[in-house]
């Protein structure tokens, strides 16, 4: 068990390595240089050759490579250009937000995803059936920020039944029960606009894990000792079926990466995703780059968390 | 005598190819009606754009006409500038379907070709691409290509293309190697090699048609999933040039919270055109993955 996870950790090491390499580079061929926005036309040649000097830009690209990734390492992103404060303070507070965001959504998507996968496995060609598999096929083919301008539209400015932006009313003051209601209620219509889409996979999958347990050995066998039909599904079929889905978890949060650029985005939600498109449209590119190396290790995370939950679930699969 | 025995032969032998797909598409209605409307939709959009439309003459300022309602001078009204939703439209989806299917033609052909020879020959080429495709699928490939789309200097609509390519063809290329696998095991290979035939020709003439029904789905659910990632793109302004209409621009005119209140005939026209292609497209997928797989046929 520990070989395989360490295993899977000695491999993450080379991988990120390479990105960092193309992280670093795609920031050095970014227009612009970090002082644009400290410049004015008054200011002396001297001065800017003096700044690029201290920030060490004048360097050499594998000593400027090696600094930049040992004070990544450290934490040390530098400092954001636009928000004038340091990078990893910046990302910490949107992580948060992004965090919370985000377990609510995987919450909300279990939450609707394994009831409805069970139910058409169970009733497999009948017509909750059929419109459980038309809606995981419609979530799946409609685009991110389609589903999340409707619902925007709707629920936020024709229904007002949810506030349009923001991650909190700035009425409140932190700590009181009216705050973190009010947070949840800023969080909670992104995070049922990704938990919709995102349930396809786990639906299916579960679907047809029920579909082949049916005709399993040891359903039979339950069957026949007289145990009741109810109690076969909730407790056999559903906890062997279930081990699977576990391992979705990984994945489901690298689909979270990705999809959260959007969502937050739409949805005006001051985390990392909306943090990352804003810092690109203002050229912050030490916000850039730790947030792609950020995201690019989370990602490489979730894929590590789903093959060790796989690896515990599935002992044929360890590494010896 | 002979031609009789022929035509007795072709009346009960299982149904192949074209066929096949033409049964499947019959039995399945909402598939036949998403494939005939998509035939429809995609032809006329071009026929429209390329013959009755002067793009110049659309991108053209005129303020009198700002936000203008639908159904006046305009069917479906007119945006900030003035300028015609409806023309915007078209030429949009022109744009957004030609860019889809330049990079479903690349990715293919390249993820075909790179999953064939991976998953025939093994040994340190397959090993050296795995590792790539691998990097590839552990990175946050939609954050890279915004950055790929803000760096390149001289930005165009090729280069667009060539960035989207580089981060999709790994799934294509994955799939087909997988299935080359298997498939190169296969007696027919095995007696093909035997008999001394050149290596690419037995991929090329050998495996390849065996493998095409699966090539064809993989391409068509790609060819969706590019429609959405462009269309994403191009809302998020890092997709097409901003003087190109795309679809995803005119959506992202919802940014703008009175335009997504108010002016609802600026974004919602796009975006319902975008999920219907999604759709449609989807169900022809799904149709033609049946047909791929004779255990799950209706027809």
């Amino acid at each position: 068990m520990g070989k395989t996870i360490i295993r899977r950790f000695i491999i993450m090491i080379p991988q990120l390595f390479v990105l960092s390499i193309l992280v670093f580079f795609l920031a050095k061929f970014m227009p612009g240089d970090p002082f644009t926005g400290l410049i004015t036309p008054q200011t002396d040649p001297a001065r800017l050759e003096e700044l690029s000097e201290k920030a060490g830009l004048n360097d050499p690209w594998p000593i400027q490579y090696v600094r930049w990734i040992g004070n990544a390492l450290h934490g040390e992103f530098g400092i954001s250009y636009t928000f004038k404060r340091d990078v990893g303070d910046l990302i910490g507070e949107r992580a948060l937000n992004t965090f919370w965001l985000s377990l609510l959504s995987v919450t909300l998507l279990y939450a609707i995803a394994i009831p409805l996968g069970i139910l058409a496995g169970r009733y497999q060609n009948s017509r909750l059936d059929k419109t459980i598999i038309l809606y995981s096929f419609i979530t799946y083919a409609i685009p991110t920020f389609v589903l999340a301008l409707l619902f925007l539209f709707l629920f936020g400015y024709k229904l007002e039944w949810f506030p349009t932006s923001g991650s909190v009313d700035i009425e409140y003051s932190s700590g009181t029960l009216q705050y973190y209601w009010s947070k949840f209620h800023h969080i909670l219509l992104p995070a049922i606009t990704y938990a919709i889409l995102g349930t396809t996979g786990i639906i299916q999958f579960l679907r047809s894990e029920i579909i082949d347990a049916k005709g399993m050995d040891y359903v039979r066998t339950a069957r026949s000792k007289g145990i009741p039909i109810k109690k076969v599904y909730t407790k056999h079929i559903f906890r062997n079926s279930l081990l699977p889905i576990a391992a979705f978890l990984g994945f489901t949060i690298t689909g979270l990466l990705g999809g959260s650029i959007f969502i937050e985005t739409i949805f005006g939600f001051p985390g990392m995703g909306q943090l990352f498109v804003s810092s690109i449209a203002s050229r912050d590119y030490s916000v850039i780059t730790a947030l792609v190396m950020l995201y690019g290790f989370l990602t490489l995370l979730g894929s590590l968390l789903s093959d060790i939950i796989m690896s515990i679930v599935d002992p044929r699969i360890r590494i010896e | 005598m002979a031609k009789r025995k022929r035509k007795k032969y072709t009346k009960n032998a299982p149904p192949t190819g074209l066929q096949v797909i033409f049964r499947e598409f019959l039995k399945d209605r909402v598939a036949f009606f998403s494939f005939v409307s998509l035939v429809i939709v995609i032809c006329g959009v071009f026929i429209w754009s390329y013959l009755f439309i002067d793009q110049e003459a659309l991108m053209r300022i005129n303020l009198q006409d700002r936000y203008a309602e639908p159904g006046g001078k305009f069917l479906f009204g007119a945006d900030q500038g003035g300028k015609d939703i409806l023309g915007q439209l078209i030429v949009g989806a022109k744009n957004s379907l030609f860019i889809a299917m330049a990079i479903t033609i690349i990715t293919g052909i390249f993820g075909v070709i790179v999953g064939l020879i991976c998953g025939y020959f093994g040994g340190w080429i397959d090993n050296l691409f795995m590792r790539i495709i691998d990097f590839f699928i552990t990175i946050p490939s939609l954050m890279l290509i915004i950055v790929f789309v803000t760096v390149v200097p001289k930005y165009t609509v090729a280069s667009f293309i060539f960035i989207m390519s580089m981060f999709l063809w790994t799934g294509t290329a994955r799939l087909v190697r997988s299935k080359t696998l298997t498939e190169s095991r296969r007696d027919y290979v095995l007696a093909s090699k035997t008999l001394g035939t050149n290596d690419f020709v037995i991929i090329f003439t050998g495996i390849l048609p065996n493998l095409s029904s699966i090539i064809i789905v993989e391409m068509t659910l790609n060819f969706a999933g590019n429609v959405g990632i462009e269309t994403g793109l191009s809302y998020l302004g890092f997709g097409l040039p901003m003087s190109t209409p795309s679809l995803g621009t005119l959506v992202s005119h919802a940014n703008n919270p009175l335009v997504l209140q108010q002016y609802w005939w600026v974004w919602l026209p796009a975006s319902i055109f975008i999920l219907f292609m999604m759709l449609a497209i989807n169900y022809v997928g799904q149709a033609l993955r049946r047909s791929a797989d004779s255990k799950q046929r209706l027809g």
